[in-house]
Parts: structure tokens; C-alpha cells; sequence
């Protein structure tokens, strides 16, 4: 079985699914990332589909669970690249993906993880003090 | 189908696996790109036919799909119909209804799928099984 790979970057984990996936595979990155979040104590996470040509109720299913996971584990999930077709298509079939967030590029996707949680890069104290003084304020 | 429709050769594949859903997609996806549906249609196709064919698998213990070029003499299209020996759908009503699922779903395959293309046909016998045919025309 074919499996889609976790990357991390920075305080993120960037999944990008350039397959046609099984159910199976989907249900096993939910896994995957569910271990990734608590392994790596990241708190973002990004879902690229712009390779994706359809998502169905059960790939769309996966994505919303994926995120509450995530946030269960103190992490955020942005699901970012969808394409014009995908996203008629899936509010035509009924699933309008409540409690995703979303963004249309994976920059785009880590500004918005960004700006909520201030997030550092493994040598930038900066961030770490401006959060000091908010937490003092 | 209406009557009249001139069906090419359909093409047909099993459904018995994760994988044969797959292929169903690609299947459908390579006959929508050869009659020329647009992006948009396409998109709606190969999603209808995903959720038809995980229903397939998943209430109908499995089954097979054909599909192939169709034309009316005005419009071609792309006709795939979905045969499964199953349980059968006893409430058809209540089973085109968003939300409504047995199996763990959300509800929305059928119903969704419906909605996606521009004929939808369902012969269903409790006990024996359920064919679903689709159409979806070219603008």
C-alpha cells in the first residue's frame, strides 16, 4: 500500500497527497499524522490537495477528521490548494467542510498558522519574547 | 435511459476492492476527457461515479460497473451504470436523503451523487440487489 508522506518543517508537518488515494491510505495518513503531532509536538499542520482532481465524501471526511485530531492534539490544520472544480463539486454534493480552515496556496496556509500562534523557527528568539511579553501583559 | 440513446461499447471493470474504486475513477475519468466535458463536469462525474462505486463495495458486498461513450443524436455523454447482487435498498426514499446512512458514512453518497450528474436511475430489489445507471451530458 502506497503511503503519503509527512514532512516537517519548521513548527509544521506538510502533507501534500499526490495520489489517487485508497481509502485505506487516506485512513493511514490520519494515523500517520495523528503520531507525527504528538512525536514532533508541532502545532500546525498543512494538507496540500492541488494534485488532487476529486475529493469525495470520504476523502472529505478524512480531511475534517484529520482536523479535529489535530486540534484535540493542540495542533491547527489548513487545508490549502483546492482546486476551482473541487471545491463546485464539493459544495454540490453537500459536504461544505465545516471546521476546516482553509487557504489557497501552502504559503498562504503557513501565514495563517502564523499569525495565530506566533510561530518560531527553531533559532528565532524573537518570537519568543514578543509571546513573553504578551503572556506578562 | 431514454430511448433512442445510441451506447457505444461500454467498458466494464469489478468492484471488489479500495483499489477497484480507484480504477473506477480512472476509468471514468479517461471517458469524460474523451468526449470533451468540461473540467467542471468532469470533476462532478468522477465524483459521482467514487461515491457510486464505494457504495458498490461498501452496502452492496461488490459488484461491477460499466461505462462508455452514449449519444442521443443531439448531445453525446458518458453512461455508467453500477450492478450489485445486495441486500437492496429497502426505504429508496429515506436513502436519497442527505444525511440518511447505515453504514457509518455521512450520508451523502447517494444523495450527493444525484445531484452531480443529469440522469440518475435506481432499480433496487430488497434481497436481490441494485443497478445505478448515470448520465452526464456535454454542455
Amino acid at each position: 500500500m502506497e503511503r503519503v508522506p509527512v514532512l516537517k518543517i519548521g513548527d509544521i508537518l506538510l502533507v501534500s497527497i499526490q495520489i489517487d488515494m485508497e481509502d485505506q491510505v487516506a485512513l493511514q495518513l490520519q494515523e500517520d499524522l495523528a503520531d507525527r503531532i504528538v512525536g514532533t509536538g508541532c502545532h500546525g499542520v498543512i494538507i496540500d490537495i492541488s494534485a488532487l482532481d476529486i475529493v469525495d465524501s470520504f476523502v472529505g471526511r478524512t480531511l475534517a477528521t484529520i482536523a479535529s485530531i489535530s486540534r484535540v492534539l493542540d495542533a491547527e490544520t489548513v487545508v490549502v490548494g483546492m482546486r476551482p472544480a473541487v471545491a463546485i463539486t464539493l459544495v454540490e454534493l453537500g459536504l461544505s467542510l465545516p471546521g476546516i480552515r482553509t487557504a489557497l496556496t501552502v504559503e498562504l496556509g503557513m501565514a495563517l498558522l502564523a499569525r495565530d500562534r506566533q510561530f518560531t523557527l527553531p533559532d528565532d528568539d524573537e518570537d519568543d519574547a514578543d509571546e513573553a511579553v504578551v503572556t506578562a501583559s | 435511459m431514454t430511448t433512442g440513446d445510441d451506447i457505444a461499447a461500454m467498458e466494464r471493470l469489478a468492484i471488489r476492492s479500495d483499489q477497484d474504486v480507484v480504477r473506477v475513477r480512472q476509468l471514468v475519468r479517461t471517458l469524460a476527457v474523451s468526449v470533451k466535458l468540461s473540467l467542471v463536469d468532469q470533476t462532478k462525474l468522477v465524483t459521482a461515479a467514487s461515491e457510486l462505486a464505494r457504495n458498490t463495495l461498501v452496502y452492496g458486498g461488490g459488484g461491477t460497473v460499466d461505462a462508455g461513450r452514449v449519444d442521443n443524436g443531439r448531445r453525446s455523454g458518458i453512461r455508467i451504470v453500477f450492478t450489485d447482487q445486495g441486500p437492496g435498498i429497502a426505504d429508496l426514499d429515506l436513502a436519497l436523503t442527505d444525511g440518511y446512512t447505515t453504514g457509518g458514512g455521512l450520508g451523502l453518497g447517494l444523495s450527493g451523487a444525484r445531484r452531480l450528474v443529469d440522469e440518475f436511475d435506481i432499480d433496487t430489489v430488497v434481497g436481490q440487489g441494485t443497478t445505478i445507471s448515470v448520465i452526464k451530458w456535454c454542455r
